[in-house]
């Protein structure tokens, strides 16, 4: 999506960071951290284990507190928001989830609409849309304790869904997802970014933290590159992955093209740059 | 089209009914059935015994209540013996079992019991301590009294220290405080051994049959007392019901749902404490009901507390009037601890839902 078309739909960014540093169990996690988020962006976050990826999520999410830095969801200061509507404006997903009693997929995904009051008709519907776009509609019935981890996942994400879904504009919304695809199938993956990019286009701000780079690279605006808590490169994926920045930051040699039909980069990894 | 507001309403559930999952109908059914089975258990309960009573005339004695006069013999049996105590068994029953639900919830743990966070051993040590020290004090009501206010005290300062111990500047873990309320149990138990190495005969007597649990204390004031807190415990908890759903997604997704989780956290241990400990007080330990009946709910409707916590309340009340009047009849006149009862069914009830947990989706 175009910088004028993002900036177009609602004055101001979604999301800012502001130098945001987090040290939660005393060492620096994070540093530094500054990024603008508009309504209807994707920004995917990247980089190697141990990053701060998870943990970039977690202060946005508020699960962190800044040790330095402001964030600001929406205009207003993430320790400003009350605890019945900020569930209503951000929806996170992490990256593991401890869910072990039998509920039903319906169940966990109508668990999302817990902090909206919109009455059971319309979170019935709700749930039903979220579940057809993470393709869970024929799991409904099933017992999640009893799904396979990628049906676990996905039952998550339309739980997820289900919780930032609203009938007018999603504008000012953030969702936050950590890995939504690790465990899932090429088609599933696809299907997942196009139901994100469904939500963006009705001007959700989105993140995703992701390992894929050839999966984030066609589906988001810009990327956001850490590195041992340092952002290391911001801006779109076309500007962001060079051979040099994957040679310094995830230690690897790497052929990169131009996608034929879609035009973003695509990577083709190498061998393992020895330290 | 129908006008009336009532049928309209009726409609409008009807065709809400019909809109739910499959398994949210179940839970309704099952919530219907409990509440269905529940008079005649309490009417079984009130005509067995040492002496067999028949149904009728049974009923004729509950009517002594509000007209006529109790002059019989039946009449005092049933009135002044057996309705105190078929109304504790199904009280106490009620709160031991959603509690149970609750502390199932709160830990995340399906095998979790009430007892998990100290408070049994407490209150066993608060009573034993009492029945030592008490000396001259414990004759009559005045010592059953004490007692049940030691056990109470006990189970609440037990719980007191496993939260105190859970919890730091990041707030309070449950599984530290499963991990606490180990220590503190096996603390209590050795104490309370060191008590009965000093206790004579008489005081070995009455803490090992307080400790096996019973309801022949029954009494009306004792009653009172139960319902006072367990009628607060019943209108309460339900209302955690969302919050303890949410909970079991785990305390951040929960707080992402916008559920005050650390405020959620205090409120169910406060009310399992003060449940549970008042259970001590009134009929001593009582295994396994906090323990088996929201599984076996759960295996029936479903985890969702919105029907596991009433259907529990429900089921504890039957299982634990049914075990009291098992107690009462197997060796008839005299009465076996309901404790053991509730230990012998439970107990392999418990292996077999073990053994098939894999069945119903549980991974434990």
């Amino acid at each position: 999506m175009s910088p004028e078309h993002a900036t177009a739909g609602r004055a101001g960014s979604t999301l800012r960071l502001e130098n945001a540093t987090a040290s939660p169990w005393g060492p620096r996690v994070l540093d530094s951290i500054s990024l603008d988020l508009a309504p209807g962006q994707v920004l995917a976050v990247a980089g190697p284990n141990g990053a701060g990826k998870s943990s970039l999520l977690q202060l946005i999410a508020g699960d962190i507190p800044p040790t330095a830095g402001t964030v600001e969801l929406d205009h207003k200061p993430l320790s400003d928001w009350n605890s019945h509507e900020l569930p209503r404006a951000l929806a996170y997903l992490p990256q593991m989830s401890l869910l072990n009693f039998p509920y039903t997929v319906e169940e966990v995904v109508l668990l999302g609409r817990i902090p909206h009051a919109t009455g059971s008709a319309v979170d019935a519907g709700i749930a039903m849309d979220a579940m057809r776009l993470t393709d869970t509609l024929t799991l409904r019935d099933r017992l999640y304790t009893q799904l396979s981890g990628g049906e676990k996942q996905r039952t998550q994400l339309a739980r997820i869904f289900s919780q930032i879904a609203a009938e007018d504009s999603l504008a000012g919304k953030l969702l936050l997802l950590d890995e939504p695809t690790s465990a899932l199938d090429l088609a599933h993956q696809q299907q997942i970014l196009e139901a994100v990019q469904g939500f963006a286009d009705r001007g959700c701000a989105v993140i995703l933290a992701i390992h894929d780079l050839n999966l984030a690279a066609r589906a988001v605006d810009r990327m956001l590159i850490l590195d041992a808590g340092r952002q290391t490169a911001l801006g779109t994926p076309g500007e962001v992955l060079t051979p040099a920045l994957l040679r310094n930051v995830f230690h690897i040699e790497v052929e990169i093209a131009t996608h034929p039909l879609g035009g973003f980069p695509v990577i083709t990894p190498g061998y393992r740059v020895r330290r | 089209m129908p006008s009336h507001p009532a049928s309209r309403r009726a409609r409008a559930w009807i065709i809400n009914y019909s809109a739910r999952s499959q398994r949210e109908r179940r839970a309704i059914t099952l919530l219907v059935i409990l509440c269905l089975a529940l008079p005649p258990t309490l009417l079984a309960g009130l005509a067995s015994g040492a002496v067999g009573i028949p149904l009728g005339r049974v009923l004729q004695a509950l009517a002594t209540v509000f007209v006529g006069s109790a002059d019989s013999q039946i009449d005092l049996i049933v009135n002044e013996l057996r309705l105190p105590r078929v109304l504790l068994a199904a009280v106490m029953g009620a709160t031991l079992a959603m509690t149970g639900a609750a502390t199932q919830g709160l830990f995340r743990n399906p095998l979790a019991d009430p007892s998990l966070i100290g408070v049994t051993a407490g209150a066993s040590l608060g009573a034993a301590l009492i029945i030592v020290t008490g000396g001259t004090l414990l004759t009559g009501y005045t010592g059953l009294t004490l007692v049940s206010a030691g056990a109470f005290a006990g189970g609440v300062v037990a719980v007191l220290f496993v939260y105190r111990l859970a919890t730091s500047a990041n707030g309070t873990s449950v599984a530290t405080m499963l991990l606490a309320g180990i220590a503190i149990t096996a603390l209590a138990g050795a104490l309370g051994s060191l008590l009965e190495f000093f206790a004579d005969n008489e005081m070995l007597r009455r803490i090992s049959l307080w400790k096996m649990g019973g309801l022949d204390g029954a009494s009306y004031p004792r009653l009172l007392i139960a319902l006072s807190v367990s009628a607060p415990l019943w209108l309460a908890l339900p209302r955690y019901a969302n919050a303890l759903n949410a909970l079991l997604l785990g305390e951040s997704e929960a707080r992402h749902l916008g559920i005050p989780v650390a405020r959620v956290k205090v409120a169910l241990i406060s009310w399992v404490a003060i449940g549970v400990g008042t259970s001590v007080a009134m009929v001593g330990t009582i295994a396994f009901v906090g323990l088996i009946v929201p599984h076996m709910v759960r295996m029936l409707a479903g985890p969702d507390h919105r029907y596991l916590l009433p259907c529990s309340a429900l089921a504890g009340a039957l299982l634990l009037v049914s075990a009291d009047l098992f107690a009462r009849v197997l060796v008839a006149p005299t009465e076996l601890p309901v404790g053991i009862i509730t230990a012998v069914i439970g107990v392999p009830f418990f292996i077999s839902l073990l053994r098939n947990r894999h069945h119903y989706g549980m991974q434990t």
